[in-house]
């Protein structure tokens, strides 16, 4: 509307400007109706074509495939469900799933804690800018070429098994590869909203704890570490959820492991059982609600 | 956009429906398993001008343009030629294929005898009119209505090629060679961690032929008609192997690379992913076991929404010509399906190297099939388990 207005020429302005100054004084004088435009397409955006297609999951979910013709059969039932809840298989790979999630978060922690100390405290002021920079870098290279790499990097006879002393003594294609690459992956997200929350932390608290004769190790205990954990939760929404979904990594690196997201796609893709695809997708979905509604509390949402 | 593509489409139906008037009766009565009839689909009538491209699903290897090697090239003529653009996705896996070809994306499928069944019950699949492929005539008989390619007498695609799942292992590290199935299932195997398989569920088979040849007193007759206790024996086996797997594959570039850096040293394989190791100066040698194998026979297929029908059939017909279906077989490493390829392999030992005349060799290699409850084997008192109960069951067997 703008544009047309700006279009016109001169003369006739005069005549698009009442209209829109009419509909600007309306809407100034009814607040209710400014907000529902105002917030039309972001709800839009929200309901359809986020908590729709949460809802179109779950419902698929309850349907079934001909397992010759392979047709959708739409008629609700739970058989997927009870397949996941009674097939041992399933549960195995459910909990593997969250035991590399968990893992990848506890590695990130790790080496995300000091690294991100240094640049917010140690590192110089303009140096801090540079070392956020080479953080991000990696965030510009492909998923996939760094998976791949890491796929040669652990081959046999590879980097990482002549680090280890020779052919065949590196660990190899499987789980605790995975787990290895998607701390890698993952790393910046867990270094980043940790440096975001000690930049925050004043330089004057800690000295006023060691003036008051604490030693480092106290300081980290009760200065740091309380402003620090919201951080660490925020990122480990990052790590965890991030890990818990993903299915590449583990084809290229996993050697013969399956994740809830490798169940999900064989049967989406090889299997062409989309309704049971379906009902898999909901226990991550399961897992991410459990984990927020824990991490909620904490307050840690504010961090993000 | 997406109302040109439903004008399209629906163009397309319509000139179908038209075309198919004439001969409309003759796939009508198919009986399937279980009773099922594919549903009725017209055949192409006759062929029009092309539409400049075509989608084509395929085994990789089996649309070259040059650009993996460039001497393979059995593309790039066919383009100068016809003017249709060819486009290719490769699929790893049948059931990949299944479910691209439900897309309706694609014209032109490659399939194997465990996805042509399920394309043309599915209704994803056109009968072929085989009047408009001038190569058919060459084709051998041996391969031309089966049980895998046709219903009732009706053609649903045009024969590839044939060949077997080999064991593929590295020369420097396997030692002695092996010659049987029994390799990969050793549980005291020196290669343990280091040994590959096919991941799909149809591998089920691989380990069915197995026990087939060395427990007897199962009764397996046919390693794609398996009962309860025949099932549950295989899938014990598949389990037991699984401790002795380092990876599966079903991408075969992963593969070739598992090879070359020795991760992998021993495991079954495709004849073109051994030639490519080899390239790859990776020493590998690929062998039919003493057991036999395995196996595909290969169809093209023509999805029953084409969008590019005309180029489609053009293609069926220049992949079975004697000079294309040579240089497929050779550069996959397969049996052509055109007798007259046999004079234009580079090899001119090439069809007696793959059998490709010789039947008797063919009867022990057992082609990929659709599992279904109606034993594929003719026993009619018990129920086999289907695809489904194998897709399942090779979760399972992941673990």
């Amino acid at each position: 509307m703008a544009s047309s207005t700006l279009d016109r020429p001169a003369g006739g302005g005069s005549a698009v400007r009442g209209p829109v100054r009419r509909l600007s004084a309306w809407l100034h004088r009814h607040a209710g109706v400014r907000l529902a435009a105002l917030l039309a397409a972001p709800l839009f955006w929200l309901v359809v074509a986020y908590l729709g297609a949460l809802a179109v999951l779950f419902v698929s979910a309850l349907w079934t495939v001909n397992g010759f013709t392979g047709e959708v059969v739409r008629e609700p039932t739970l058989d997927n469900f009870r397949t996941i809840v009674t097939d041992e298989v399933y549960r195995t790979v459910a909990l593997r799933s969250v035991g590399v999630a968990a893992a990848v978060t506890v590695i990130d922690t790790l080496i995300a804690l000091p690294m991100a100390f240094y640049m917010a405290k140690v590192a110089r002021p303009r140096h801090r800018r540079w070392l956020v920079v080479a953080i991000l870098t990696p965030l510009w290279a492909s998923y996939l070429v760094k998976a791949y790499a890491w796929r040669v990097l652990l081959a046999n006879g590879g980097p990482v098994d002549w680090l280890f002393g020779g052919p065949g003594s590196g660990p190899g294609y499987g789980l605790g590869a995975t787990v290895l690459v998607l701390a890698y992956l993952w790393l910046p997200y867990m270094i980043l909203p940790i440096y975001a929350g000690l930049e925050r932390l004043p330089d004057s608290l800690l000295e006023a704890s060691a003036d008051l004769g604490a030693r480092a190790g106290r300081t980290f205990r009760k200065v740091v570490l309380p402003v620090v954990v919201p951080s660490v939760i925020a990122g480990s929404v990052f790590t965890f959820s991030l890990s818990l979904g993903d299915y590449i990594t583990v084809q290229i690196v996993g050697g013969k492991t399956q994740l809830i997201g490798n169940l999900v796609y064989v049967n989406i893709g090889a299997a062409n059982n989309l309704p049971f695809a379906a009902a898999l997708a909901t226990i991550p979905v399961l897992i991410m609600i459990g984990y927020l509604v824990a991490v909620r509390r904490s307050g840690a949402l504010e961090e993000l | 956009m997406r109302t040109g593509r439903t004008a399209t489409a629906l163009a397309a139906v319509g000139l179908l429906a038209l075309a198919g008037c004439g001969d409309g009766g003759t796939n009508a009565g198919g009986s399937g398993p279980g009773g099922i009839k594919p549903p009725k689909i017209d055949k192409l009538a006759s062929l029009g001008a092309g539409e400049g491209q075509v989608n084509i699903v395929a085994w990789a290897g089996y649309v070259e343009d040059g650009s993996t090697d460039p001497k393979v090239d059995w593309v790039t003529d066919f383009e100068k030629e016809t003017g249709c653009q060819v486009n290719v996705k490769v699929a790893g896996t049948s059931d990949e294929m299944v479910t691209l070809m439900k897309t309706g994306e694609y014209d032109v499928v490659s399939a194997s005898g465990d996805a042509s069944l399920r394309l043309i019950y599915g209704g994803d699949v056109a009968p072929v009119n085989t009047d408009l492929v001038s190569n058919y005539k060459d084709v051998f008989d041996g391969l031309k209505l089966k049980q895998w390619n046709s219903v009732d007498g009706v053609a649903y695609g045009i024969p590839h090629g044939r060949g077997a799942n080999l064991l593929m292992y590295r020369t420097d590290v396997v030692k002695p060679a092996p010659t049987s199935w029994g390799a990969v299932f050793d549980p005291k195997s020196p290669y343990r961690g280091k040994i590959t398989a096919y991941d799909s569920p149809i591998y089920l088979a691989d380990a069915a032929l197995y026990l087939m040849k060395h427990q007897p007193e199962l009764g397996i007759k046919n390693p794609y008609a398996l009962d309860d206790k025949q099932f549950v024996a295989a899938v014990d086996l598949l389990k037991k192997q699984n401790e002795l797997i380092g990876e599966y594959w079903s991408d075969y570039t992963k593969e070739v690379q598992a090879f070359k850096a020795g991760n992998s040293v021993l495991g079954t394989t495709w004849q073109v992913i051994a030639n490519l190791a080899n390239a790859d100066k990776a020493p590998v040698e690929a062998i039919l076991p003493e057991e036999g194998a395995t196996g595909w026979s290969d169809t093209w297929m023509i999805s029953a929404k084409a969008k590019h029908p005309n180029c489609g059939y053009r293609w069926m017909d220049h992949i079975i010509s004697p000079k294309a279906n040579a240089g497929v077989a050779e550069w996959f490493g397969e049996a052509p399906a055109n007798r007259l390829a046999c004079a234009e392999t580079a090899d001119k030992n090439h069809c007696k190297t793959y059998h490709a005349e010789d039947e008797a060799y063919f009867e022990k290699v057992w082609f990929w099939s659709t599992p279904v409850q109606q034993c594929l084997d003719g026993r009619t008192d018990v129920k086999c388990k289907d695809y489904a109960a194998w897709t399942q069951a090779w979760t399972t067997i992941k673990g």
